[in-house]
C-alpha cells in the first residue's frame, strides 16, 4: 500500500491536466517559467565552501570539504571530485532513514556528470605531487524540504557551494612532504553548469515540476547546460517515454532557461595569476638568480 | 485564585495560565492547582473554565464527525481511506450500500477507486482499532467536480462559525455548495469557477488569520468587495 | 581509495583555555552563554519545525506526525511512538565526517529522545509514531543540548500537546572552573562536559550526561549554573514560538487598518 500523500487524487489530477491544456499550472506559473531561486553562500564556517540554495520551497544545502590525500590510480595527476546527496528525512513524510536509495544515487551522479563534462573544475590544477598527493574534494548535498525537482536545487547548491569554497595554497617539501600554507585561494571553478529538469504531463513539456506535479508526471527529462549552451549531460527519468521532437524542444527550452538560473548564481572566481601549488624549486631559484646578480 | 494571563492571549506549553480553584478545559494540564497549557495557542477563561484554544492540531476521529476521505486502497470487502489523521480509516462494503451488493460478484473499484474523494461520517472509534466509516447517510459519497482544500484542523470551527453564520455567509453570497470535514478538509463546488478560486482563497484567509480578532469583520469586508463575473 | 588525512586547518591547543581575568578563548565569562536564536517553522513539509543556531552551532530539527506507524506491530497500544534521529552533516565539523550513522550518533539519538519523552503526552495518540529529525548543519560544542532545544520547539510548533518544553545546555569543567555553554574547543581540551535538559516549570531534569572527574560540590556548582543557562534558553524558545503570532496579528491589524 503506497503512503497517502503519494496518491495524488483523481480530481487533482484531472485538474492540473486540464490547466497545463490552457497554458497554466497550478501555481500560475507559465510552462517554462521556473520557480524562484534564492542562493546564499558562506553559510556554513567550518565547510571550505557551502551555500543554501530555495528553489520555490525546494531547500537544498551543500558543503564543500576539502583533504589532501591520495589520487585515484588512472588519474595520478589529478584531483578527486567525490559528489554525495542525500534526501533528508525531515524534508518530506515519504523519506525514510537509511544510506542514499537510488534516487538519492541517482541526484548525486547527475550532479557529478555536469561538472565533469564541462569540466567546472579543473581537477589538474588540484595535483599536488603527481602520482601521490592530491586534494580531494568532497561536496556533500542535503536537501532539507521536497517540493519538486530536487536535482535542480541540489544541483545549483553543489555549483554554489563550489564557487563559494577555498582551499589554502600548498607547498611541496623535498620529495614526499606537503606544507599547507596560510594563504587561501578559490577553487579552480571554471564553468557553472546548470541543470535544467522538464517534465512531460500528458503531451506537455513543462520546465522546473512541482511537487504535484512530480506525482503525475509520465517522463523527465534533465539536461546539464555549460556557460558556452553546450549540454554537458543528460538525464532521461523515471518511467514513460518521449519522441525525438520531445527531446528537441526540450534542449530548445533548456537552452533559453539555463542562462537565467545561472544568473542566480554567484560570478567564476577570478583566476588569473593564482596557483595552488608552490614549488620549492622556484625558490632556490630565485635564491640563486639572486646571487649571481651579487645580491 | 490567580489568573496569569488576559483574555485570548498567546501562550505556550509548559506556561503556568492559574493558581486556584479553576476547571481544567481544552489542551491544559494541573498539577495541584496550577494550570498549565499544553499547546501553543491562546487562552481563554470561560465560566469557571480555562481553554487554550491550539493553533495547530491532530485530528483524532470522534463517532458522528464528518469527514472528507481519500481511498487509499481498495480490498474485497472493504476500503482503506486517509482522512488526514494518524488513523486510518475502514470503509465496509455493508456501510457503502442501501442494498447489500454480492461482494463475490462485484468489483469495489467501480464504486470507488484509489485516489476518489469521499464524504463520510465516522461510525465508531476507540483507539485499540481502525475508525470505521458510513457513506450511507445523506449527502454521503464520491466527490466527482469541484475542488477539496485541506487545512489545519484547529481552523474548521472558524470556518463553520458560531451557528454555522460564517460557512451561510459564504455560501449565500458566493453561491457556492461548501461542505467541511471535521478533519480539516473542505469541499467547494460551484458552476462558476471563479466563484469556487474565490471561495479557496477564502478559506486560506480564515486558516491563516483565524485566531485574530475581527476575522468576521474582514471576511465580510471581502464578500461585499468582490465582483465575480461569469 | 584511502586518503591519510593532513589536516589543512590548523587547530593547536591554545595556551590557555581560561586567561587571568576569566576570560575564555571566545572572550566570555565562565557563567556566560553564547549568543543564541531560534526561528519557528522553518520547513513546509514537516508539521513542526525549528533552527537553533547557539555560537557557531547550525541544527535544524522537525516533527513528522503522530502519524501512522509502519510496522503495525512495533506500535505500542495505549500511547504513541517517539523515534528520534540524530544526525551531522558531513561538512558540519573541521574533519569531514562520513555520512553514515556513527555510534555516537546512536547514542546520541538515544538520549535525546529520553529526553524528550517526558514531556509529550504519548498518551493522547495509541497506536501512532512521532518522528523527530535532528541534523547539525555546523557544529561547535553542545549539539545534543541544541538538538533537544530546537527539538522542543518544532514539537510544540506541530501541535503536539507537552508538560513544558524542554530547554538544554551544557556545563562542565575548564582548567578547573565549572563554566556554562561549551564551545568546541574548551569540549575538547578542557576537563569535563556535563549536558543537561530540563522542563523548567516543572523542574524536572531529563537529560544528565557526563564525563570528566568532578566532586560533589562540583555537580552541584555545575548543576546550578546549568539551570540559570536553561531559564534563559527557555525565553528564547517562548518568544520564538510567540513570535510567528504576534507578527501575523500586526500584519492583519496593519492591512485592516489600511483599508
Amino acid at each position: 500500500m503506497a503512503r497517502s500523500e503519494e496518491i495524488i487524487s483523481s480530481l487533482d489530477r484531472s485538474k492540473i491536466i486540464s490547466l497545463l491544456r490552457k497554458g497554466i499550472r497550478l501555481d500560475e506559473r507559465r510552462l517554462t517559467e521556473v520557480r524562484p531561486i534564492t542562493v546564499e553562500t558562506g553559510v556554513i564556517q567550518k565547510a571550505e565552501g557551502s551555500a543554501i540554495v530555495k528553489l520555490g520551497n525546494t531547500i537544498s544545502i551543500a558543503g564543500v570539504k576539502a583533504e589532501i590525500g591520495t589520487p585515484f590510480s588512472d588519474t595520478p595527476n589529478e584531483g578527486v571530485l567525490i559528489v554525495n546527496a542525500e534526501f533528508l528525512p525531515l524534508a518530506s513524510p515519504s523519506f525514510e532513514p537509511g544510506p542514499p536509495d537510488e534516487n538519492a544515487i541517482e541526484v548525486a551522479r547527475v550532479i557529478d556528470r555536469g561538472i565533469r563534462s564541462s569540466q567546472a573544475i579543473s581537477l589538474e590544477d588540484l595535483a599536488i605531487i603527481p602520482g601521490k598527493r592530491v586534494w580531494v574534494i568532497y561536496v556533500d548535498v542535503y536537501v532539507l524540504n521536497h517540493d519538486g525537482n530536487m536535482i535542480d536545487c541540489s544541483s545549483l547548491a553543489t555549483i554554489a557551494a563550489l564557487l563559494n569554497a577555498k582551499v589554502p595554497k600548498v607547498k611541496v617539501v623535498g620529495e614526499n612532504n606537503v606544507e599547507v600554507l596560510d594563504e587561501w585561494v578559490p577553487l579552480p571553478v571554471r564553468d557553472r553548469p546548470v541543470s535544467v529538469t522538464i517534465a512531460k504531463i500528458n503531451d506537455t513539456l513543462i520546465v522546473d515540476p512541482s511537487l504535484e506535479e512530480e506525482k503525475i508526471m509520465d517522463c523527465r527529462l534533465t539536461l546539464t547546460v555549460n556557460e558556452k549552451g553546450q549540454i554537458c549531460a543528460i538525464q532521461k527519468g523515471i518511467g514513460g517515454s518521449l519522441t525525438l521532437d520531445e527531446i528537441y524542444k526540450a534542449i530548445d527550452i533548456a537552452e533559453e532557461v539555463a542562462k537565467g538560473i545561472r544568473d542566480a548564481l554567484p560570478p567564476l572566481p577570478d583566476l588569473k595569476d593564482v596557483v595552488w601549488v608552490v614549488k620549492e624549486e622556484a625558490k632556490e631559484k630565485l635564491e640563486s638568480e639572486a646571487e649571481d646578480s651579487g645580491g | 485564585m490567580v489568573l496569569y494571563f488576559s483574555q485570548r492571549e498567546i501562550v505556550v506549553p509548559g506556561q503556568l495560565l492559574a493558581k486556584g480553584p479553576y476547571k481544567p478545559g481544552n489542551n491544559v494540564f494541573n498539577v495541584g492547582q496550577n494550570i498549565y497549557s499544553t499547546v501553543v495557542g491562546l487562552a481563554e477563561l470561560k465560566n469557571n473554565t480555562i481553554n487554550v484554544i491550539p493553533l495547530k492540531r491532530t485530528y483524532v476521529p470522534s463517532p458522528g464527525d464528518l469527514v472528507i476521505g481519500k481511498i487509499i486502497n481498495v480490498g474485497v470487502t472493504s476500503w482503506q481511506v486517509d482522512i488526514a489523521s494518524p488513523y486510518t480509516a475502514i470503509l465496509q462494503a455493508s456501510d457503502a450500500f442501501l442494498k447489500p451488493i454480492d461482494v463475490t460478484k462485484e468489483d469495489l473499484r467501480k464504486y470507488f477507486d484509489v485516489g476518489d474523494y469521499i464524504i463520510a461520517k465516522v461510525l465508531t472509534f476507540d483507539r485499540t482499532r481502525d475508525p470505521l466509516l458510513t457513506v450511507k447517510e445523506a449527502g454521503c459519497g464520491r466527490i466527482d467536480k469541484g475542488v477539496v482544500v485541506e487545512i489545519n484542523p484547529s481552523k474548521v470551527p472558524r470556518i463553520i462559525g458560531r451557528k454555522g453564520s460564517m460557512i451561510s455567509l459564504i455560501k449565500s453570497k458566493l453561491n457556492v455548495e461548501i461542505v467541511v470535514g471535521k478533519n480539516g478538509r473542505i469541499w467547494v463546488y460551484s458552476k462558476n469557477p471563479k466563484a469556487e478560486e474565490f471561495t479557496v482563497r477564502i478559506i486560506k484567509k480564515i486558516e491563516r488569520e483565524a485566531h485574530i480578532s475581527g476575522l468576521t469583520n474582514r471576511i465580510k469586508k471581502m464578500l461585499e468587495e468582490v465582483r465575480l463575473s461569469e | 581509495m584511502s586518503s591519510s588525512r593532513i589536516s589543512i586547518r590548523k587547530e593547536q591547543r591554545p595556551p590557555k583555555l581560561i586567561d587571568e581575568e576569566g576570560r575564555r578563548v571566545d572572550g566570555r565569562r565562565p557563567d556566560e552563554l553564547r549568543p543564541v536564536k531560534i526561528e519557528v517553522g522553518v520547513l513546509k513539509n514537516a508539521d513542526g519545525s525549528a533552527y537553533i543556531e547557539l555560537g557557531r552551532n547550525k541544527i535544524i530539527a522537525a516533527v513528522y506526525g503522530p502519524k501512522e506507524l509502519h510496522p503495525k506491530h512495533l506500535a505500542l497500544p495505549d500511547r504513541a511512538v517517539l523515534y528520534c534521529r540524530y544526525h551531522m552533516v558531513p561538512f558540519s565539523v573541521m574533519e569531514r565526517k562520513s555520512p553514515a550513522p556513527s555510534r555516537r550518533e546512536i547514542e546520541l539519538s538515544k538520549v535525546i529522545r529520553e529526553a524528550l519523552e517526558p514531556a509529550l503526552f504519548l498518551e493522547y495518540f495509541p497506536r501512532t509514531e512521532i518522528d523527530l529529525f535532528i541534523e547539525v548543519l555546523q557544529a561547535d560544542g553542545g549539539t545534543r543540548t541544541a538538538g533537544i532545544t530546537a527539538a522542543s520547539v518544532a514539537l510544540a510548533d506541530a501541535g503536539i500537546p507537552m508538560r513544558d518544553l524542554v530547554a538544554a545546555i551544557a556545563v562542565g569543567k575548564v582548567e578547573g572552573q565549572i563554566v556554562l555553554d561549551l564551545c568546541d574547543i574548551e569540549d575538547k581540551y578542557g576537563e569535563g562536559d556535563m549536558p543537561v535538559a530540563m522542563m523548567p516549570s516543572l523542574g524536572q531534569i531529563t537529560l544528565l550526561q557526563a564525563d570528566g572527574v568532578y566532586t560533589p560540590e562540583e555537580v552541584k556548582k555545575a548543576l546550578e549554573l546549568a539551570k540559570k543557562g536553561i531559564m534563559k534558553i527557555y525565553e528564547v524558545q517562548r518568544e520564538a514560538l510567540k513570535k510567528k503570532y504576534i507578527e501575523l496579528k500586526k500584519e492583519v491589524e496593519e492591512e485592516y487598518g489600511k483599508k
